[in-house]
């Protein structure tokens, strides 16, 4: 086993891999930025060093002062966590030059998926149903329509370097493809630092379904479950489940053996996510992304296989084998995640502030990866996950009940939350019938569709 | 005459209108960053856009004056 990381992340990731660093007697470090000094997972950690200020280009982002970090506190591996350097293989591979163990895939796995239209053709290529779209960057408008033809509508423009839904526009017609499209291209260029587009069709409805692959050490790839995250506000998922109530065993059979050859593909090492598309009218399925690293809503897979991710990726990256028996894992019981945001429950727009009363929910089957404690104050810098609240249950119906019973137990004070969005989603006869897709949100709250 | 105040914390991302713009009801004055999200503030009213009391890159309070509209 490792003998100690360090944690190039924040919040309640940061607290999730120190938490298993701990467990496991691995020495962990954390590193903080100026604005986060009072958060616990730096309490949490054996070390923390502070690395910049708030800005996350000078502090999150800065490879530069997190190596820096690893050297000061020798530090033997470093943890991305989600976002941030996660998927940058420019920074995979300085950590690795630096002697250090990289806890992810290799740089060239990485970069082979980071580049959007590369993944799809790569996909493509290797059987792994894609769909209708453009096989290189569409450079102008101009092409942009005339793609559009060949394709068809409605399709989203999407950032060929971007991921987790930043970016993205839908187009129903060649109207709103002109009108969406510069808006894309500049957004693509200030968010990842690269303008290229890639124009693919849009099903709807459709349900959002992903898959969890473990690349093992010795090259096998194994595929554990699948997670339902069709509720969506912004293209950004609030809530996610498993199993999947829209996906019989037939699609999960191939949706997970596509997982496995997707994987096969980059030879894949350590935990990784495969997104897809349902077409739930036709029983059919594209490949959206792959996401090269541990994904938020990681804990539910957790839940019903009792199998610890992170302790898997440790020791995937130290070339040792994973802790269970790979073909005795069994899925049990069902379990929700509800991300707990600091935004209003309305419109979700972001609410920074200091938090004055925290009170979690706890009980049977009740599973808390939480940011913040009270009196803590949540920044603007940041994405505004507070908390994931997960639920385990025998059943749907019991993860269900055990859900709309914690959320009603979690006061948050200081504030706005999205709390009463949850307990309202808990409630909605559509999310408990299980036949939901990715609209869902926007029939729950009409006001907080997207204005543009 | 109408004011358009910040509804939250957040950094100024680009200023859409300027002052002397003739602005109609829902149109973008500017954009806010916070969160990692893009929030456009828009007129709620139509007018001249009489002042415009923020810049790119300002960091701005919940309440802060942002633009006023006669």
């Amino acid at each position: 086993m490792l003998e100690s990381v360090l944690v190039a992340n924040r919040g309640e990731i940061a607290s999730r891999v120190i938490a298993t660093a701990r467990r496991l007697g691995v020495r962990s470090v954390a590193v903080y930025s100026a604005a986060d000094a009072d958060l616990p997972f730096v309490a949490a950690a054996d070390e923390a060093v502070l690395i910049g200020p708030p800005q996350p280009a000078a502090s999150y982002l800065n490879g530069e002062a997190i190596l820096a970090a690893a050297r000061q506190t020798g530090a033997q591996a470093v943890h991305p966590g989600y976002g941030f350097l996660a998927e940058n293989s420019s920074f995979a591979a300085s950590v690795r030059s630096a002697g250090l163990v990289w806890i992810g895939p290799s740089p060239r796995s990485i970069a082979q998926m980071g580049d959007k239209i590369n993944a799809r053709n790569l996909m493509e290529r290797a059987g792994v149903p894609v769909a209708a779209g453009t096989r290189e960057s569409v450079v102008d408008l101009q092409a942009a329509l005339a793609a559009a033809e060949q394709i068809g509508y409605p399709l989203m423009i999407k950032a060929a370097a971007g991921g987790g839904g930043i970016g993205m526009t839908a187009a129903a017609h060649p109207d709103q493809l002109a009108a969406g499209f510069e808006t894309a291209r500049s957004r693509a260029e200030r968010f990842f630092g690269d303008p290229a587009i890639l124009l693919e069709r849009y099903v709807e409805p459709a349900r959002h379904v992903e898959v969890q692959i473990l690349g093992l050490a010795d090259g096998k790839i194994l595929a554990i479950g699948e997670r339902d995250c069709s509720v969506q506000r912004r293209h950004q998922k609030v809530a996610e489940e498993t199993p999947s109530p829209g996906v019989g065993a037939d699609l999960r059979a191939r949706m997970l053996a596509a997982a496995v050859r997707a994987g096969e593909t980059v030879d894949y090492r350590g935990a990784g996510t495969v997104e897809f598309l349902v077409d739930v009218a036709a029983g059919d399925f594209m490949f959206l992304e792959m996401n090269t690293r541990l994904q938020v809503e990681h804990p539910v897979t957790e839940l019903v296989t009792g199998v610890d991710l992170v302790e898997q990726q440790f020791l995937i990256a130290a070339g040792q084998d994973v802790s269970f028996a790979s073909d005795a894992l069994s899925v049990t019981g069902h379990a929700l995640e509800l991300r707990v945001y600091a935004e209003d429950s309305q419109r979700f727009l972001p609410s920074p502030g200091t938090i004055e009363e925290w009170s979690p929910p706890s009980g049977p089957g009740v599973r808390l990866d939480a940011g913040y404690a009270a009196g803590n104050t949540v920044t603007p810098f940041y994405d505004p996950l507070l908390a994931k609240l997960c639920v385990h249950g025998a059943d749907r119906a019991e993860a269900l009940a055990r859900a709309r019973a914690a959320v009603g137990a979690f006061r948050i004070t200081g504030l706005k939350t999205n709390l009463q969005f949850h307990a309202d989603l808990l409630e909605s006869a559509e999310f408990r019938s299980g036949d939901y897709d990715t609209s869902l949100v926007n029939r729950l709250r009409p006001a907080s569709a997207p204005s543009r | 005459m109408s004011e358009v105040r910040a509804e939250m914390v957040a950094n100024v991302w680009k200023v859409v209108a300027a002052e002397g713009d003739t602005v109609a009801d829902g149109d973008t004055l500017v954009i806010l960053e916070s969160m990692k999200m893009e929030i456009p503030v828009l007129a709620e009213t139509s007018g001249t856009l009489a002042r415009l009391a923020v810049a790119e890159g300002d960091v701005i309070q919940e309440g802060d004056l942002i633009a006023v509209i006669d």
